[in-house]
């Protein structure tokens, strides 16, 4: 599914060359639910951002079902991220002023799914995140919990190869949390491909397998 | 993907109507002012052009400058109207000479020709009658007052059978003109008399030979034949000589008078466009706000797999809808504008004019595009991983 070979990220700070990522080697199989564990300042974020194709590698290659996404134009990146991505974000990241289900919506719509198809669609996620009641609200009227599930909601329509969760619970309490991953499970056990990246551990050990990323070295927990 | 822009601009818009109203006051002045000037100015043109087409619109006027010692005599002059079958032919000679009536008198304009110059200029009479061909012929002292001097000399009595004096001639006045609705609107307020031109030849000394006369063309010509033929017989009276005379024909003054109000209406509107142009950079101002205030809603979108093409497409819509939707406001304002006006001077039938609508709203579409286009590349070329980390 994933496949990361040699892959590094260059900052310039000053005069100074910061390694985000440094010769990261790894791969995450079809169907696996994994966990990536990391303090802050460790590259996380880059790495996500490379695994989600926000943004590209310097060096090494990326491959996402076997395809090389190195050289891939900004609008190749975003049809990848429109078709085989889905994002979880610690804080949502939903758009304000739309509902619940026009921001599950907004994926089909880059997607260009006719009409009648998407209403269906949204109505179905909904369901499977437990929100059907709420999909006419905005976010603002939604607790923490049921902002996540939208976000899920919102990353499941389009039927990823990958889910791809950043800090997911980070802005949730436990019980909250709790819940949110039960739905991971869920996910993953309807064959789905989740990667979580995190700097709780607790978040990590629900994970089938876990790898620690630490100043820009990936590599297996040693649990 | 366009209906779907559509939806998404006008969800933005109807967010923050205060803001959007205030972005759009630019183009709503910009097209108010465009479509009210343009449509008073052509409503206007039309009812002057109306008027001059009433008066005569195949109407020549002849002066001329050197007769080469061989005077026009009036005689001479009213032949021309049988020898080539003029529908109208009246020499025209004016003076001012001094009324007197009792203890008033005051300066009065006389205009010397013959019965047919009642006709070719649309005088109507109000009381008694116009001068005839043998007052003419006999230089009788009679004359027709405008209704202006028959107020003044005679006190609103009646003025027909009275004596005047003109010059120090008396003169008995036959007939009085209608009160007279000048083509602007305005009532004469000068003394006028017309008197046979051999009348006017004993009472002014300035006037023996023709100097100038105005001919209608015979029926089934036009003014531009009637005055080839005129051409042709004054080049053959005055030694082939063109600039001795000159001849005006009516359709020129129309055709001048058209396209000085052309002008007008071009640097009307030149104006108008340059407060809507102003109102484009209202937008392109706000819009470049709007873009950095919206930069985490453009990261989100890119993640959800917004392209370049899908997010430049969206801001450059809202730009243009913004625009139209001003456009729209400022010509309901223009209408209702155009129709008090209008009912205020019922005289000129204001009217909103359609083309100029259709320019206004292709010229907002242009300014929506031309200035949305840079905060919508803006936007476009956010990169996601920042965008998304902005606040």
């Amino acid at each position: 599914m994933i496949q990361m070979i040699n892959v590094s990220k260059f900052y310039q700070m000053g005069d100074e060359t910061v390694h985000a990522l440094d010769h990261a080697n790894f791969s995450v199989a079809k169907g696996e639910y994994v966990g990536i564990v990391g303090p802050s300042g460790s590259g996380k974020s880059t790495l996500m951002n490379i695994i989600g194709c926000l943004d590209t590698a310097d060096e090494g290659e990326y491959l996402l079902e076997g395809q090389e996404i190195g050289n891939y134009s900004e609008t190749e990146l975003a049809h990848v991220r429109n078709r085989k991505i889905g994002f979880i974000f610690q804080d949502f990241n939903l758009l304000p002023q739309l509902s619940a289900a026009e921001n599950v919506e907004l994926p089909l719509i880059y997607k260009r799914v006719a009409a009648h198809e998407r209403r269906q669609m949204v109505s179905d996620v909904l369901d499977q995140v437990g929100l059907a009641q709420r999909k006419s609200h905005r976010p603002a009227e939604l607790s923490g919990g049921q902002q996540q599930r939208v976000a899920i909601a919102r990353a499941l329509v389009t039927s990823p190869s990958l889910f791809l969760a950043d800090e997911p619970t980070g802005a949730l309490d436990s019980k909250t949390s709790a819940e949110i991953l039960r739905l991971f499970d869920q996910l993953h056990q309807q064959g789905n491909t989740i990667l979580v990246i995190t700097h709780n551990e607790q978040v990590a050990d629900q994970t089938e397998r876990k790898m620690q990323i630490k100043d820009g070295h990936v590599m297996e927990a040693t649990a | 993907m366009i209906l779907q822009s559509l939806k998404m601009a006008w969800k933005a818009i109807a967010t923050n109507k205060m803001r959007a109203f205030l972005t759009m006051l630019g183009v709503i002045i910009g097209v108010t002012s465009l479509v009210v000037l343009v449509s008073l100015v052509n409503s206007a043109t039309k009812s002057v052009t109306d008027t001059i087409s009433s008066l005569g619109n195949d109407m020549l006027t002849v002066s001329i400058s050197d007769n080469k010692d061989k005077p026009l005599a009036w005689q001479e002059v009213m032949a021309l109207q049988d020898q080539y079958g003029f529908a109208e032919v009246a020499p025209l000679a004016t003076a001012s000479v001094t009324a007197k009536k009792g203890s008033t008198s005051d300066t009065i304009r006389l205009t010397g020709t013959t019965p047919g110059y009642a006709a070719i200029q649309g005088l109507t009479l109000a009381y008694g009658s116009f001068f005839n061909v043998a007052d003419v012929n006999n230089n009788t002292y009679v004359a027709v007052v405008n209704s202006y001097t028959a107020q003044t000399l005679f006190a609103g009595g009646s003025a027909v059978g009275q004596t005047v004096s003109l010059g120090g001639v008396a003169v008995q006045i036959v007939g009085v003109l209608e009160d007279e609705e000048g083509v602007l609107g305005f009532n004469s307020q000068s003394l006028e008399a017309y008197i046979p031109y051999t009348t006017l030849m004993r009472i002014s000394d300035s006037v023996r030979e023709v100097g100038s006369f105005v001919v209608v063309p015979p029926a089934g010509q036009t003014a531009d034949q009637a005055q080839a033929t005129l051409t042709a017989l004054l080049l053959n009276r005055l030694d082939g000589d063109a600039e001795a005379f000159s001849i005006v024909n009516a359709t020129d003054i129309a055709n001048a008078m058209e396209s000085v109000i052309g002008t007008m209406t071009f640097m009307l509107g030149g104006i108008a466009a340059i407060s809507l142009l102003v109102g484009g950079i209202g937008i392109m101002n706000i819009m470049l706000v709007s873009v950095t205030e919206r930069t985490r809603e453009i990261g989100i979108r890119k993640a959800v797999g917004a392209s370049y093409a899908s997010i430049m497409a969206q801001f450059l819509i809202e730009a243009i809808l913004i625009s139209l939707i001003g456009c729209a406001i400022g010509i309901l304002l223009s209408w209702g504008i155009v129709f008090v006006i209008g009912a205020l001077a019922p005289a000129y039938n204001f009217g909103l004019s359609i083309g100029v609508i259709g320019i206004a709203v292709a010229f907002s579409a242009l300014v929506g595009i031309v200035f949305g286009s840079y905060p919508a590349s803006k936007a476009a070329h956010k990169n996601p991983v920042e965008a998304l980390r902005s606040a």
